[in-house]
C-alpha cells in the first residue's frame, strides 16, 4: 500500500507508522522486484483510529493459535486505553500489512508487542493533541479512558475526535515504554479475542475458503522422493465429465469441481517413474549423517552417541491454498507463517513484480515451524493460471506428512568429565544434522567445546517448535544425569552446582519446589526426572514423574511441573496453555513420535501409523510462571517444550536403571 | 439437518464431512485426516458423535444431524461452547469444533462422566496444540448439568 493511499482505503482520522530501522537492517528488509517500494521498508507496523473511533493495526505477523491475535490486542489496549472489542487487527496480508520476516523464532513478543505498543501510545499522544487544539485545554487537564478522551465536562470519543483528521505521524522504534510493573492490561489474561468465532466454527481457515467458479485440484506424486516422470497417460482422467488435467513437465495435476472427483482422476492417471535409489532409511540414517558431515566429523574417542527421529509436525490443518488470478494479479489464501515469504516464491515462480501478487493468511490451523514455505501455494496458483479459475488446493494428512518438510533427525555425540566434587570440568558436544539451536550449555563449564556439523539429509527438513533445541537438551540434559551418577550426586545437586546463571537457578529450584523433588518417594517401577535449560530469551525447569511397566516396558508419565521464565508475563493464561501445549507435543517426540523412511518413501504417514499425543497420554501438567516485571518480554511458544523430553528419560533411568540414548524413547 | 429439513442432490457415495462443507457451506466440521484418527470432523447423528469422513452422506438420510453452526441458536452459545471459552480451551482452534460435538455428545449419555469416563469418552479427538487439560476442565465444569447448564 502505497502511503497516500491510506486515506482513501481508511477514510479519514489518524495514521502511526513506525519507523523500524534496527529491525529492517538485521532483516534485510523485503526483497523487491525493482519497483519503487510501496511503503518505507523500514516500517515495522501501522495504526490507524478512524473517524468511527475502530482502531486498526497492520501487523505482518500471523495467528497460528500461539494468541499473537490476543497478546498484540493487549498492546494496544495498555497504551490507548480502548475497549479490546474496539481493537481490529490485521495481520499477514501481503497487500495490507508492513513487511515482516515472518512468525517464528518467538519474535512476536520480543519485536512486534513493544512496536505496537509504541505505535498506539503516539496514537493516545494524537488524540491529546487534538482535544488539546479543539477545546483549547491544558494537556494536564486531559483524561483518556475507554475509548474516549475528556477534559472537565468535556468529552469526546475517539472517533470523534479523529473525524476530519488526515494526520500521519512517523514515531521511531526507541521510544520508550512504560515499564511492566506498570501495566494495567498487559500482564494480565485477557481471553482470546476471537475464541467465539472459534467455539461456533464461524472462523474460516484456508481449508475452508471458496470462490466462485473455484476448482478443487489434485497433484500426482512421484512413489519416491526425487523420482522423474518418464510417461504419463491421462486420458482415463480427461475423460471424466468436468475434469481438467494440467501436465508442465514433472508437473501433473488435475481440477474438478469436487473433491472426490479430483481424487478419482487423479488415481486414474496412469505414469512411469524412473526408480530412485535412496542415500538412507530410518534406521541407517544416523552413520549417514556423520559420513556426511561437511567439516568432517569429530576427532575425540569415547564419546557416547545419540540418535533422535525425524519427526512429524502435523499441523490438524494440512497446508492449503486458494488461488485466484484476475486481471494479471494472482491472490492466496494460504495458511502460511511466512506471507511475504510465500509472495517471493510466487513472484520468483511466476516472473512477476510483488504488487501483482498478494498473500492473504487467515488464522491458520497450526503450524509449529512446519509452515514457513508455500508449496500448496505454489500449485495452487499454477493450476488456476493454467485453467483460468479459481482453485483450491488442500491437502490431504498424507500428502502434508510426506511432501511438506520434517523436523531434522540428528545424531549427537557427547562426552565429559567431572572433579569428585561434582564441578564439571571437560565437556564435548557434537551436534550432526539436527541443528545448532540450544547447541551451547547453560552451565558453567570452562573450556567446553560445542560444535554442529552440516550434513546431507535424505528427507526434506525445516523449521520445527523449538527446533534443534529439543535435540540438543535432550542430550546434554540426559548426560547430565549420567555424569551425576558418575559421582553420585543427586541430579538435583548436580545442576545447582553447575549453574552459575541466576535465572536458571531460580527456575530449577522452582520447578523442584512445586514437584516435591526433595520429598520424592522411590517405588518400584516409578521414577523422578528433572531437566533445564535456556532459549531464546526463556528459562525452562521441567520435572517428571514416570511409571514404568515391568512387563512391556510401556512408560507412562504421570506428572510433569514445568517452570518459565520469560521476562515479564504479557498474558499469563495464554501463557500457562502455551506452556501446557508444548509439554503434551513434546510428549510424542519424547515417547513415540518417529518418522519411518526408507527406499525414498514414508512408511508411516497417516495417523493410524504415526502416533501423536492424545488425552490418555497425558499426565497432571503443573506449571510455575516465574513473572519478571523487572525483564523484557521473551516470546514463550517454544521454550517450554526443550525440557520434558530429558525430563521423562531422566525418570525412565531413575524407574529402571536404563539409560535410552535416544528420541523417541521407547521406539 | 440443525433443526430442519435440507435437501441435497448428490451422489450418495460421497463423505457426509464434504458433502456438508462444499455443498452446504457448513465448514466448522473439519478435515483432518480422512480416516478416522482425529475427529475433527464429528458432527451429531441422532445425537450420536459420528465421524463424516468416514460416513457416506447416502447414510444419514432422513436422519437428525447437528453440525457446530447448529448446536446453539444464532447468537447464542450452547454451554459447552462457553464452557470452552471459560477455560480458554483451544489455541488454533482447528479440532475445536469437533471437540465440541464430542463433549456434548458424551455429557448427553454420561451427564456425570468422571476423569477416567472424560478420557476415554474423548480419546479419539486430537487436538495438536495440546489443549487437553483444558478441555478435561470445561468437561468437568459441566458435569452434573448433563451439558445443559
Amino acid at each position: 500500500m502505497k502511503r497516500r493511499d491510506f486515506f482513501a482505503l481508511l477514510g479519514g482520522g489518524i495514521v502511526v507508522l513506525l519507523d523500524d530501522e534496527i529491525y529492517a537492517q538485521e532483516t534485510g528488509g523485503p526483497r523487491r522486484g525493482g519497483d519503487a517500494p510501496a511503503v518505507p521498508l523500514e516500517i515495522g507496523a501501522w495504526l490507524h483510529i478512524g473517524e468511527t473511533g475502530v482502531v486498526t493495526v497492520y501487523t505482518g505477523k500471523v495467528e497460528v493459535g500461539q494468541n499473537a491475535r490476543t497478546s498484540l490486542t493487549q498492546a494496544v489496549v495498555e497504551e490507548l486505553h480502548v475497549p479490546p472489542e474496539s481493537v481490529e487487527m490485521v495481520m499477514g496480508d501481503t497487500d495490507l500489512t508492513p513487511f515482516d520476516m515472518g512468525t517464528f523464532g518467538s519474535m512476536t513478543t520480543p519485536r512486534m508487542w513493544p512496536q505496537i505498543r509504541r505505535a498506539a501510545a503516539a496514537a493516545r499522544e494524537m488524540l491529546l493533541d487534538l482535544a488539546v487544539r479543539k477545546w483549547s485545554v491544558e494537556r494536564t487537564t486531559l483524561t483518556i479512558a475507554d475509548g474516549r478522551v475528556s477534559a472537565g465536562d468535556r468529552s469526546a470519543s475517539f472517533g470523534e475526535l479523529a473525524h476530519g483528521e488526515k494526520w500521519t505521524r512517523t514515531i521511531p522504534a526507541s521510544v520508550p515504554l512504560a515499564a511492566a510493573a506498570d501495566w494495567k492490561v498487559a500482564g494480565k489474561s485477557l481471553p482470546k479475542v476471537n475464541g467465539r468465532a472459534i467455539v461456533t466454527g464461524a472462523h474460516k481457515y484456508s481449508w475452508d475458503l471458496k470462490r466462485p467458479g473455484m476448482l478443487h485440484a489434485k497433484v500426482l506424486y512421484p512413489p519416491q522422493f526425487g523420482a522423474k516422470l518418464i510417461s504419463l497417460d491421462a486420458s482415463a482422467a480427461e475423460a471424466m465429465p468436468g475434469v481438467k488435467v494440467v501436465h508442465e513437465g514433472d508437473f501433473v495435476a488435475v481440477a474438478a469441481p469436487e473433491v472426490e472427483k479430483a481424487a478419482t482422476a487423479v488415481a486414474a492417471l496412469k505414469a512411469q517413474w524412473k526408480p530412485v535409489t535412496a542415500a538412507a532409511d530410518y534406521r541407517t540414517v544416523f552413520q549417514y549423517f556423520k559420513q556426511t558431515a561437511q567439516d568432517g566429523a569429530a576427532k575425540a574417542k569415547n564419546l557416547t552417541p545419540y540418535t533422535i527421529a525425524y519427526i512429524a509436525h502435523v499441523p490438524l490443518e494440512p497446508r492449503a491454498a486458494l488461488a485466484e488470478w484476475e486481471g494479471g494479479k494472482l491472490t492466496v489464501w494460504t495458511g502460511t507463517q511466512r506471507p511475504f515469504g510465500v509472495r517471493s516464491e510466487l513472484v520468483q515462480r511466476f516472473g512477476i513484480p510483488e504488487e501483482r501478487v498478494r498473500v492473504i493468511v487467515p488464522d491458520t490451523g497450526s503450524g509449529y515451524g512446519g509452515k514457513h514455505n508455500g508449496d500448496a501455494a505454489l500449485e495452487a496458483a499454477r493450476i488456476a493460471k493454467a485453467l483460468g479459475k479459481p482453485v483450491k488446493r488442500n491437502w490431504t494428512r498424507e500428502e502434508e506428512m510426506t511432501w511438506a518438510y520434517f523436523r531434522p533427525g540428528g545424531l549427537i555425540e557427547v562426552a565429559g568429565k567431572t572433579a569428585p566434587d561434582g564441578t564439571i570440568t571437560e565437556w564435548e558436544f557434537h551436534n550432526y544434522n539436527s541443528g545448532a539451536s540450544g547447541l551451547h550449555s547453560p552451565y558453567h563449564i570452562p573450556g567446553k567445546k560445542e560444535q554442529f556439523h552440516w550434513s546431507e539429509s535424505p528427507l526434506r527438513q525445516g523449521s520445527y517448535r523449538g527446533l534443534a533445541a529439543t535435540a540438543n537438551h535432550f542430550v546434554r540434559e540426559s548426560y547430565m544425569d549420567e555424569l551425576a551418577e558418575n559421582v553420585k550426586l543427586d541430579p538435583l545437586a548436580f545442576r545447582l552446582k553447575n549453574a552459575k546463571d541466576q535465572r536458571l537457578c531460580d527456575v530449577i529450584v522452582a520447578a523442584a519446589e512445586k514437584f516435591g523433588w526433595k520429598a520424592r518417594q522411590k517405588t518400584a517401577g516409578r521414577g523422578f526426572g528433572i531437566a533445564a535449560g535456556f532459549e531464546k530469551g526463556g528459562y525452562v525447569a521441567t520435572c517428571a514423574e514416570v511409571a514404568v511397566d515391568p512387563k512391556t516396558g510401556a512408560v507412562k508419565v504421570l506428572r510433569a511441573v514445568v517452570a518459565f521464565e520469560c521476562g515479564a508475563v504479557v498474558n499469563p493464561e495464554h501463557l500457562r496453555n502455551q506452556v501446557e501445549g508444548a509439554i503434551v507435543m513434546g510428549l510424542g517426540g519424547a515417547l513415540f513420535e518417529e518418522i519411518q523412511f526408507g527406499e525414498g518413501k514414508i512408511f508411516n504417514n497417516r495417523l493410524a501409523k504415526y502416533r501423536v499425543p492424545r488425552f490418555a497420554d497425558v499426565p497432571v501438567i503443573e506449571s510455575v510462571l516465574l513473572d519478571r516485571k523487572d525483564l523484557v518480554s521473551a516470546g514463550a511458544g517454544e521454550t517450554p517444550i526443550v525440557g520434558i523430553a530429558p525430563a521423562i528419560g531422566n525418570a525412565i533411568f531413575d524407574a529402571i536403571g536404563t539409560r535410552i540414548r535416544r528420541l523417541p524413547l521407547m521406539a | 439437518m440443525n433443526g430442519g429439513p435440507r435437501g441435497v442432490d448428490v451422489d450418495a457415495d460421497r463423505t457426509l464431512l464434504s458433502v456438508l462443507r462444499d455443498d452446504l457451506n457448513l465448514t466448522g466440521a473439519k478435515f483432518g485426516c480422512g480416516e478416522g484418527q482425529c475427529a475433527a470432523c464429528t458432527v451429531l447423528v441422532n445425537g450420536v458423535a459420528t465421524k463424516s469422513c468416514l460416513t457416506k452422506v447416502g447414510a444419514v438420510e432422513g436422519k437428525r444431524i447437528v453440525t457446530i453452526e447448529g448446536l446453539a441458536p444464532e447468537g447464542k452459545l450452547h454451554p459447552v461452547q462457553q464452557a470452552f471459552l471459560d477455560a480458554d480451551a483451544m489455541q488454533c482452534g482447528y479440532c475445536i469444533p469437533g471437540m465440541i460435538l464430542g463433549a456434548v455428545a458424551l455429557l448427553g449419555r454420561n451427564p456425570n462422566p468422571n476423569d477416567a469416563e472424560i478420557v476415554i469418552g474423548m480419546n479419539g479427538h486430537i487436538c495438536r496444540c495440546g489443549t487437553y487439560p483444558r478441555v478435561m476442565r470445561a468437561i468437568r465444569a459441566l458435569a452434573g448439568n448433563g451439558g445443559r447448564a
